[in-house]
Parts: C-alpha cells; sequence; structure tokens
C-alpha cells in the first residue's frame, strides 16, 4: 500500500515537472521581448540591454528554467509585466471569487447529478432514465456562455429576480452572495452535472446487475437502503474519479463564466491577462490550476488505495 | 476493453445493400437521424453561404445599427448594422473547419502515437507520463496558452485546440494495442516474420478504427466548443472572420438590448454539437459491443 501511494507520488511529481516546463517553454516562445516592453518606448539598446540582464532573460535557456523553477519552489511567481506587481499577490486577491463559485458548483452538481443517475439507472431504458439522458447530451452540447446568457435573458433581463452580473463576498453579505452567483453556478454546473449524471447511470447499471444486489432483494431489502447502500457504495470509483477529473472541465468553464458575469476571480485575471499579453500571469494562473487538478486527482487516488482494498495499481 | 469489429468481406454486400442496410439502421436510430440531417443542412449553408443569404456579412449600414429580427433582417442588425443572419451563415464555415480538422489531426497524430506506445515498451512510460502532464492543464487554458505565442488565425486556433484533444486519442488507441497485443493473431503475425509496421498498419490499426471513430465525433464536438470559448474570450478566431463565439463576443455588451445578437448565434452553435454528440451517441451504441449487450436487446 505504501508502496502504491509512493508510486503515485512519484508519477504526480513527474507530470508537474512536465507541465511547469511545458509552460515555460511555450511562454518563452512568447512573441515580443519582456525587456523591450518594461524598458518602454524611449529606451536605448544599452537600457534593454541592462534590463535583460537584470531579469536574467540573457542567460541560457535551461538555466533560466532552473531559475524560475527554483523561483517558484519558494512561492515567486514572478511579476506581472503590465502592473509590475508579484504574480502570487495578484492570484491570492483573486482567488477567492473562484473557490466560492467552484465549491457551490461542484456541491450543486454532485447533488443534483448523483439521484438523477441513480433514478436513470434504477429505471434503465424507461421514459424516465430517456429523457434524463437526453438532457446529458444537451448539457453537454449547449456551450457554457451561451447557457449563462440564456440564465441571464430569462432570470436577471426577464423577471429581475437575481443581478445581471457581478460578485459579492459570502463575508460580507452572505444573501448577496448567493443572489449573485446562483446563475454563475448553474451556468457551469449543467456540464458537470450531465457528466457526473451519465457515469452515476453506467456504474450504477453495472453494480445493479451484480449478484448481491439479487441477493439483497431476495432478503427483502427495500428499494431505498439496495440503491443508495449497496449498490451506490461498489459503484463510486468510477463516480469519484469522474469528479476528481471534471474539475478540469470546471476549471475551464470557470474562465469563461467569470468572464460572463464579470466576476473578479481568477478567470478574469487570466482573461484580461491573455488580451494584454502578461505571460508571467498566464503562467501563474496555469502553474495553478494545474496543480489544483492534479492534487485533487492524487488525494481521490491516494483516499481510493486506502479505503477500497479491490485496488491494486 | 476487447474490441473486435466485424471487416465487410470482398464478396460481402453490394452498395445497394450496404446502402439499405445504413438506412434501416438509421430508421431504428431517429436521434442519429436527426443529428446527421442537422450536420448535413449546416454543412450546405457553410459550402454555399452566399445562396442562404442576399447580405453581406461584412456589409455596414449605419441607418439600421441594432434592429430587432424583421422580415428584412431575419435575425435582426449588429451594433454596426451588419445583417446577423448573414453573419450566423458564414459563422458556420468557422465552426465546422475547425471541428473537422481538428477531429482529423487530432486522431491521425493521437493514433501513430498511440500505436508506438502501446507496441513499443521503451517509449510507453515516457510518452504516456508526457500525455498526463497534457491532461493535467486544462483544454481550454491550454488552448489560449498556445494561441497567445502565434499570431491570432484560424489555424493558430486549430493547432491549439488539438493539442489538448491528442492526449485522450492517444490512451484510448494504446489501451485498444495493449489487449490486442496479447491476441492470438498477433502472435500468429510475428511468428510468420511480420514486421513492426506491418503488425502495426495491417493487423492492429484496423481494429482501431471503430472506437477511433466515435472518438473522432466527441473530439470534433469538444473542438467546436473550445473554439467558439476562446472566440468568445477575445483569443481564437481574428474579428474580421464571422465566427458564432466572436459574434457573441461583440454582441455581449448589449445583451440588455439586443438579445438577438446573442441568442442566434449562440442556437445555431448548440445546436452543431448537440448534433456532432447526437451522432457520436449513436455510433458508439453500435460499434461498442459491450454498450450493445446493456442498453438494447435488437
Amino acid at each position: 500500500m505504501i508502496a502504491l501511494i509512493f508510486k503515485r507520488l512519484v508519477a504526480t511529481a513527474f507530470v508537474m515537472a512536465f507541465v511547469a516546463f511545458f509552460v515555460f517553454g511555450l511562454l518563452h516562445l512568447a512573441p515580443g521581448d519582456p525587456a523591450a516592453v518594461i524598458a518602454g518606448d524611449i529606451a536605448t539598446k544599452e537600457d534593454i540591454d541592462r534590463i535583460r540582464a537584470a531579469l536574467g532573460l540573457d542567460l541560457p535557456f535551461h538555466t533560466q528554467f532552473l531559475n524560475w523553477l527554483g523561483a517558484i519552489m519558494q512561492g515567486n511567481l514572478g511579476t506581472s509585466i503590465f502592473s509590475g506587481r508579484p504574480v502570487s499577490q495578484l492570484i491570492m486577491q483573486r482567488i477567492e471569487p473562484t473557490l466560492a463559485l467552484s465549491t457551490t458548483t461542484i456541491l450543486l452538481s454532485v447533488v443534483v447529478a448523483i439521484p438523477l443517475g441513480i433514478v436513470a439507472a434504477w429505471r434503465a431504458g424507461s421514459w424516465i432514465d430517456r429523457t434524463m439522458m437526453g438532457f446529458a447530451v444537451l448539457g453537454f452540447s449547449v456551450p457554457v456562455f451561451v447557457f449563462a446568457y440564456l440564465l441571464i435573458m430569462v432570470f436577471a433581463v426577464q423577471l429581475k429576480l437575481v443581478p445581471v452580473m457581478g460578485y459579492v463576498s459570502p463575508f460580507k453579505d452572505l444573501g448577496g452572495f448567493l443572489r449573485a452567483i446562483a446563475l454563475p453556478t448553474v451556468a457551469l454546473g449543467v456540464t458537470y452535472v450531465a457528466l457526473i449524471a451519465r457515469i452515476t447511470r453506467a456504474s450504477m447499471i453495472e453494480a445493479i446487475n451484480q449478484d448481491y444486489i439479487r441477493t439483497a432483494h431476495a432478503k427483502g431489502l427495500g428499494i431505498v437502503p439496495i440503491l443508495f447502500r449497496h449498490a451506490l457504495r461498489n459503484a463510486s470509483v468510477p463516480i469519484v474519479t469522474t469528479v476528481g477529473i471534471g474539475i478540469a472541465l470546471l476549471i475551464g468553464g470557470v474562465v469563461v463564466t467569470e468572464s460572463v458575469f464579470a466576476i473578479p476571480g481568477l478567470g478574469r485575471l487570466t482573461a484580461d491577462a491573455i488580451l494584454r499579453r502578461d505571460y508571467p500571469i498566464v503562467q501563474g494562473v496555469i502553474l495553478i490550476f494545474s496543480a489544483i487538478y492534479v492534487l485533487i486527482n492524487l488525494a481521490i487516488d491516494i483516499i481510493y488505495i486506502l479505503v477500497d482494498p479491490r485496488i491494486r495499481y | 476493453m476487447a474490441v473486435e469489429t466485424s471487416v465487410p468481406s470482398a464478396d460481402g454486400p453490394g452498395w445497394v445493400a450496404r446502402i439499405g442496410r445504413a438506412m434501416r439502421w438509421l430508421r431504428r436510430h431517429p436521434t442519429v437521424l436527426a443529428g446527421l440531417t442537422i450536420l448535413l443542412l449546416v454543412t450546405l449553408m457553410a459550402l454555399f453561404a452566399p445562396l442562404f443569404t442576399i447580405y453581406d456579412p461584412q456589409h455596414l449600414d449605419p441607418l439600421n445599427r441594432l434592429k430587432p429580427p424583421s422580415a428584412m433582417h431575419w435575425f435582426g442588425t449588429d451594433q454596426l448594422g451588419r445583417d446577423v443572419f448573414a453573419r450566423t451563415v458564414y459563422g458556420s464555415r468557422v465552426s465546422l473547419t475547425v471541428g473537422f480538422t481538428v477531429a482529423a489531426f487530432a486522431c491521425i497524430v493521437g493514433l501513430a502515437i498511440g500505436l508506438v506506445s502501446g507496441f513499443v515498451r521503451v517509449l510507453d512510460p515516457v510518452v504516456m507520463r508526457i500525455m498526463d502532464g497534457l491532461m493535467a492543464i486544462p483544454a481550454i487554458l491550454l488552448a489560449i496558452a498556445i494561441v497567445g505565442i502565434t499570431r491570432s488565425s484560424i489555424w493558430a486556433v486549430v493547432v491549439a485546440v488539438t493539442i489538448p484533444e491528442v492526449p485522450r486519442v492517444v490512451r484510448l488507441v494504446r489501451s485498444i494495442v495493449l489487449t490486442l497485443r496479447e491476441q492470438l493473431f498477433v502472435d500468429a503475425a510475428v511468428s510468420l516474420g511480420a514486421k513492426l509496421p506491418r503488425i502495426l498498419f495491417v493487423h492492429i490499426m484496423p481494429n482501431t478504427m471503430a472506437p477511433l471513430i466515435v472518438q473522432a465525433t466527441y473530439v470534433c464536438a469538444s473542438a467546436i466548443i473550445i473554439e467558439a470559448i476562446l472566440s468568445f474570450l477575445g483569443a481564437g478566431t481574428p474579428p474580421a472572420i464571422p465566427s458564432w463565439g466572436n459574434m457573441m463576443a461583440e454582441g455581449r455588451t448589449y445583451v440588455l438590448v439586443g438579445w438577438w445578437l446573442l441568442l442566434f448565434p449562440g442556437l445555431f452553435l448548440s445546436l452543431v454539437v448537440l448534433a456532432v454528440n447526437l451522432l457520436g451517441d449513436g455510433l458508439r451504441e453500435t460499434l461498442d459491443p459491450r454498450l450493445r449487450r446493456s442498453t438494447s436487446n435488437e
């Protein structure tokens, strides 16, 4: 078991190293000379050279990469070209709305999708099942920003139930937070609900066809304990794994959703940084998001190694 | 996952019989028929865009700005007086081009890497770690980063969307190859002295085709969505070319006064992705023997 966990940790370290190398390499190739940008329009060639040397940009690629990696290890993600402030500070300022939105979305999606998937599996082939799976396909097909604008037009513009856009911190005004976060959560959650409902259905159908479910039926157990205690517990590995993998989808969606609803989170920070070609921010955000994704999935794997004796990678 | 497909033999049914069989299959799968019909219509729209509208999608008409849908302008006009219907029709070109080319590129590249990775033991761990690393970067951010370093053009978008899609194809192909390489017919080919390329291309590759075609439809759907998102964020298709994503990006400022600017491109975008997904689900149901057993008893 320890060996297994160790193997996963090593694999994760490799993945993160590759991500770091890839992100660094990609933005190293980016057009435009950061030294020239910082120096401004009236700088002489000597000025630019001096800034380049000060930033270590005249060093060979591998030295620059190792320096950069070393700085990251110490929590230094570099400096924004545009605002001149540390990237880590900018990220910390913007992380709360993103975490809040992701949390409400994951909670809502799991609470909605798993019961839907269970019912669809229980009544597989029926009209309930077909309707739900029809909606799941629709959920996959409507891009998050299209659905977001549909919601805005109906619930914010026509019915005036919630604000069109904006964000309120839950620590300042919980009611305002819930009103502001409602539409973004639903918009962002749809694809995720579709994903989780489908995998729940598929793995529940597999579990329901097992002998121990027939035994549970035979000994007179009610349908609720059979579905939730016997079937769901055995079907849970693929479901939780999908919830973890789906976080990649969620992160991509966050960037778009924040842009639509003018939420001042990491997504907005990224979108603005791209338009301004502020590469250190883009680098930092991609690294942070990828690290979150990788670590969550590592945690899920390790928890399963610990609690599920069937897993032997 | 063991995958076996029936390869039609040379003396099998002729073309007429084969088309008849396809038609009967479609009749039993109305959702696939619906998906195919939508795709066909939109493809025709993209190919023969000038026949569908009398307006030039770039023609400015300052006197008719932000007009709601009418008999003159079916989908209304935008903030510069351009006809939204014309722009929606021409916008289909971007979505379909990106969807189809990314699906083709991702499958070809993924197939090649997956075949080699599955068969050449030494390369496998390295390749798979790289694929894990690529998959760890959320697709949209990866695409944004790639577009960011290139000049904004449709082809930059195609490359940027293809790279995040490749790892999933590689994993699929590799998993099939790993089960196939243990099969008797591969042993037989090896013992008859077949070389590696022959084994890969003649014996292994045909068996990956069915699941790969299904995967291609999902890649296509995902590519269309990512292109739209990139364009919506202003990092995709250049503004000079009308695409559903950048139409919505331009229309978002007018969400309170010009719902038609957002609704129609959004509707077409969703319809096309839905059509591709319906096609993919139908194909998967038929081509994946594991699913066929559990879902229907035809």
